[in-house]
């Protein structure tokens, strides 16, 4: 009886890891593919916008199934991931604004 | 009666309302504190982006050996730590005490090899004469923004095997349960998915061809 017990707790952590393999073969396929288009003569602006595309994707795989957030109600993540990108978003504003300073043209005229 | 009467009879008649988004209390406030430091990894990445952007003598000095093989290597421990992770979360869930240990020991191991290869990374370009103001190459904001940025991730790994080793004892020792280890991984996980940011941003966006 013990022994069933144990074998079923054992499938269950075995099922588990099979489930998620997809999701950590495509992570580490998106990070091989990120350092073979890093060795490849693409300017920094379009290498950059690349490298990003893929990062925010391997991130979303992260957050949906390792963190379990497409298993959580879908308030929780209406709530989170809006207003973290909103606020991103925002930053990139703000610090992108105080390069005026460095060109010393605190003001426009 | 309304809702919130029936959350608070539902909770055996005391004065307390039901948990926001139908999430244990110890979960969400995690998921506050990740989005939080995701926004703190975010200030960093764009400062360190713009100072790149800003400077015309911006160094590249990541060679394929060590560096780069060295940080494909970590990139592989610390998402197969993920998954050893998931597996503890769901060893705990059924109450597998041992394998849960197990499984929380083999992403603290992971994390480790983690950090070694990290400090390893770092004494090599100490040693090529990088300081946080100052390197053979070009801007000396570079050290700066490098050390600031893979520091405080580091430092984020170096706290997750902690709180790991620290979890594993009080969930087979029966004071912690298994929601604490659900909470820890989602730490972990965090740890990981900053990683595929600075990875692109730090290292390959400043590799030596």
């Amino acid at each position: 009886m013990a022994g069933s017990a144990a074998s079923k707790d054992s499938a269950t952590s075995k099922n588990v890891i099979v489930k998620y393999l997809p999701v950590y073969f495509v992570l580490l396929a998106i990070a091989g593919m990120e350092i073979f288009l890093a060795y490849q003569h693409f300017p920094t602006g379009p290498l950059l916008a690349i490298l990003l595309a893929l990062a925010v994707c391997g991130g979303g795989l992260a957050v949906m199934y390792f963190m379990h957030l497409a298993e959580e109600p879908s308030s929780l993540f209406l709530t989170l991931i809006p207003a973290t990108i909103f606020v991103l978003l925002m930053m990139n504003m703000f610090w992108s604004d105080s390069f005026r300073l460095l060109h010393m043209k605190p003001f426009p005229h | 009666m309304s809702e919130i009467d029936i959350a608070m009879h539902s909770q055996g008649g005391e004065l307390a309302e039901g948990s926001p988004y139908r999430i244990p209390s110890r979960k969400l406030t995690m998921w506050l504190f990740i989005i939080s430091d995701a926004i703190t990894f975010g200030a960093l990445l764009f400062g360190y982006g713009y100072l790149r952007t800003a400077s015309s003598d911006w160094p590249t000095p990541f060679k394929f050996n060590p560096s780069i093989l060295n940080v494909t290597i970590m990139t592989v421990v610390l998402i197969t730590s993920s998954l050893t992770m998931l597996g503890a979360v769901d060893s705990a869930k059924i109450g597998n005490k041992a394998k849960t240990k197990r499984f929380l020991w083999s992403t603290i191991l992971l994390g480790a090899i983690f950090a070694g290869l990290h400090i390893r990374e770092w004494f090599g370009l100490i040693d090529e004469g990088v300081r946080l103001f100052q390197n053979p190459w070009g801007s000396p904001l570079f050290g700066a923004t490098f050390f600031a940025i893979t520091g405080l991730h580091l430092l984020h790994v170096i706290s997750g095997v902690v709180a790991l080793a620290v979890i594993s004892r009080g969930f087979s020792r029966g004071w912690l349960t298994a929601g604490h280890v659900e909470t820890t991984g989602l730490y972990w996980h965090f740890v990981d998915l900053v990683w595929m940011f600075v990875v692109p941003l730090v290292y390959l966006l400043n590799i030596s061809k």
